[in-house]
C-alpha cells in the first residue's frame, strides 16, 4: 500500500516536471522566435505526431522488435558464456581476455560490416543491439554466478547433490540479482544497437526515420521520432525494473 | 560403534611457509554422543571439523566416520556453520527442504519431519517466511533445522553460536540441548565457549593453541536436562575451573598483567 503510493507520487511528480519543461519550451520558441528548422515548439511535434502516427507507429514497432530480439538474444547467450566461463577453467584463461578487448573496441565503428555480412534487412541491427548489450550480460552475470558465499559452498559439497542440482538450485537463483542488473543495463544498450543499425542501412524504423528527416531539414519529424524513442526507451526500462522487482521479491523485504 | 575415530592425524596447510595447523591429533567420539571441541581462535578446532566432514583433505595419520575411511563429505551427516549459510531467496520452509532436494527424495514425504523439526525450534509460525525476515538466532534455528531434516547419524556443528549476542546464545544453548534430548544422534560441537562447551557436552576435548593438539578430554557428567542455573552450581565451576587452568598453562590466560 505504501509501496503503491510511493509509485504513484513519483509519477505524478515526474509527469509534472515533464510538462513545465515542456511549456518553457513552448515559450521560450514563441518568445524568441526561434526557426522551426532549428528547434520546433513542442506543439508543432505533437501536431506532426498526430498526423501521422498509424505510421510513426508502425516504424517504432519496428525498432521495437529488432531491439527486443537483440535484447532477449544478448540475455540468452550472455548468461551461457557467463557460465561457461566459471564452470570451465581453460574456457575463462583463454575466452575471457578476448572478451574483455573486444569489448574495447567500439561496436558503432563496427556497424558497416554487420551491412556487409548480414545485408541491409533487420538482421544486421539486430545482430548490432545483440553485440552493443551482451557485454554488460556476461560481466554482470561471471560476477553473480561467482559470489556464491564460502559456506554455502560448503554446504553444497556435504549435502552431495549433483552439479545440476547445486547450479541450478543454488548458483543459478544466487546470480539473478546480478543478471537482472545486467539486463538493466543491456536494455538501454540493445536500443541505442538498434538505432545504430538502422543509421548504417536501413529503410525502417525510428533511427531511419531521424535519419532521412534530418536529410530533408525536417527537423519537427526528427523531434517526433526522438519523442517516441523516449517513450520507448522508459518503457522498456520500467519493465525490466518490473520484472528484477517480481523476480528478486525476496531482496525487498527488510 | 564409534562415530568419528582419530589416529595420529597431522594436517599441514602446504605453501611457502607450511603451516602445521594439526598435530597427532587422536580422539574417539562414541556414537550418540554429545562432544564439543573447545580451543582458543585459530587453533585449528574448526580445521579437525572440516576434517571430518570431508571438506579438507588429512596430511597424516587416518580418519574414520562410522567405519569408513574419510575421502570427501561422509554420508548422512548434517552440518551447521557459523553464519546459517541461508539461501536468501528461499522460504525457511523450502531452504530447510534443501539437503531432501538434493538427496533426490521427497519433500512431501519429509513434509511431516519439517513441521516437527520448526514445532521444536518454535518456527512453526515462520515456514513461509524468507531469511531476511527473521533475527539471527531464528535464522540459526533454520540452520539447524536445515541440517536435522535428513536425520543425520552425525551433527557438525562449526561455532553455530559464534555470530549471536550473548542473551540469545543461552536461550540457543538451552534449546539446543532439548532438540538434541529428543533426537539424541552424534554431535560434534566446535566452540571457543568454555561455559558452552561444558554446559551442552557429554564429553569436551580441549585444543592447545596452533598446532592444534588434544590437551585433555574431559567427561562432563551433569545429569540432564541442565538448567542454565547449572552453571552457578559447584560442579560446573569445577569443570570450567579445571579447563581454565590449562588455558593457564599454555599462557592462554595472563591476570598478572592486570595492574590498575
Amino acid at each position: 500500500m505504501t509501496r503503491n503510493s510511493h509509485v504513484l507520487r513519483s509519477l505524478v511528480m515526474g509527469l509534472i516536471s515533464f510538462g513545465v519543461l515542456l511549456l518553457l519550451w513552448e515559450a521560450a520558441v514563441k518568445g524568441f522566435n526561434v526557426r522551426p528548422i532549428i528547434m520546433p515548439a513542442p506543439s508543432s511535434i505533437f501536431r506532426e505526431l498526430w498526423g501521422d502516427l498509424p505510421w510513426y507507429l508502425a516504424n517504432a514497432g519496428y525498432t521495437l522488435l529488432t531491439t527486443l530480439v537483440g535484447f532477449v538474444l544478448s540475455v540468452v547467450i550472455g548468461v551461457l558464456i557467463a557460465v561457461l566461463l566459471v564452470s570451465v577453467p581453460w574456457f575463462e584463461s583463454t575466452i575471457y581476455p578476448l572478451i574483455i578487448s573486444f569489448n574495447s573496441v567500439p561496436k558503432v565503428a563496427i556497424a558497416p560490416l554487420f551491412v556487409v555480412w548480414l545485408g541491409t534487412g533487420a538482421e544486421p541491427q539486430i545482430a548490432i543491439a545483440f553485440l552493443i548489450a551482451v557485454f554488460a550480460i556476461i560481466v554482470d552475470a561471471v560476477h553473480g554466478l561467482r559470489s556464491v558465499p564460502a559456506d554455502v559452498m560448503d554446504l553444497g559439497r556435504v549435502l552431495k547433490g549433483s552439479r545440476a542440482d547445486f547450479f541450478f538450485k543454488v548458483r543459478l537463483p544466487g546470480a539473478l540479482p546480478s543478471i537482472l542488473s545486467g539486463m538493466k543495463v543491456s536494455i538501454s544498450l540493445a536500443l541505442v544497437g538498434a538505432i545504430v543499425g538502422e543509421f548504417v542501412a536501413s529503410q525502417r524504423g525510428l533511427g531511419y526515420i531521424i535519419l532521412s528527416a534530418q536529410g530533408s531539414f525536417d527537423t519537427p519529424r526528427v523531434f517526433a521520432a526522438l519523442f517516441l524513442l523516449a517513450a520507448m526507451g522508459m518503457l522498456l526500462f520500467s519493465t525490466v525494473g518490473l520484472l528484477e522487482r517480481r523476480l528478486t521479491h525476496w531482496r525487498h523485504i527488510s | 560403534m564409534t562415530a568419528v575415530s582419530a589416529r595420529a592425524l597431522h594436517k599441514i596447510y602446504e605453501g611457502q611457509r607450511s603451516v602445521l595447523a594439526l598435530d597427532n591429533v587422536s580422539l574417539e567420539i562414541p556414537e550418540g554422543q554429545f562432544t564439543s571441541i573447545l580451543g582458543p581462535s585459530g587453533c585449528g578446532k574448526s580445521t579437525f571439523l572440516r576434517c571430518i566432514a570431508g571438506l579438507e583433505e588429512i596430511s597424516d595419520g587416518s580418519l574414520h566416520v562410522r567405519g569408513k575411511e574419510v575421502n570427501g563429505p561422509p554420508d548422512n551427516i548434517g552440518m551447521v556453520f557459523q553464519r546459517d549459510a541461508l539461501l536468501d531467496w528461499r522460504t525457511i520452509e523450502r531452504n530447510i527442504m534443501l539437503p531432501i532436494e538434493f538427496a533426490k527424495k521427497s519433500t512431501q514425504a519429509a513434509a511431516p519431519s519439517m513441521a516437527k523439526l520448526l514445532k521444536l525450534t518454535g518456527l512453526a509460525d515462520f515456514g513461509d517466511r524468507y531469511p531476511r525476515e527473521l533475527s539471527g538466532g531464528m535464522r540459526q534455528r533454520a540452520a539447524i533445522c536445515r541440517a536435522l531434516i535428513d536425520s543425520p547419524a552425525l551433527l557438525l556443528m562449526d561455532e553455530p553460536f559464534g555470530a549471536l549476542d550473548a542473551l540469545t546464545r543461552d536461550q540457543m544453548n538451552v534449546e539446543l540441548q532439548r532438540i538434541w534430548l529428543e533426537i539424541r544422534n552424534t554431535v560434534i560441537f566446535v566452540t571457543h565457549g568454555i561455559s558452552e562447551s561444558v554446559f551442552l557436552a557429554d564429553k569436551v576435548a580441549v585444543f592447545s593453541p596452533r598446532p592444534g593438539r588434544i590437551l585433555e578430554v574431559i567427561d562432563i557428567d551433569l545429569p540432564r536436562p541442565r538448567k542454565l542455573a547449572i552453571r552457578e552450581s559447584a560442579e560446573f565451576g569445577a569443570y570450567t575451573q579445571h579447563i581454565r587452568r590449562l588455558f593457564e598453562g599454555m599462557g592462554l590466560i595472563d591476570e598478572s598483567a592486570e595492574v590498575e
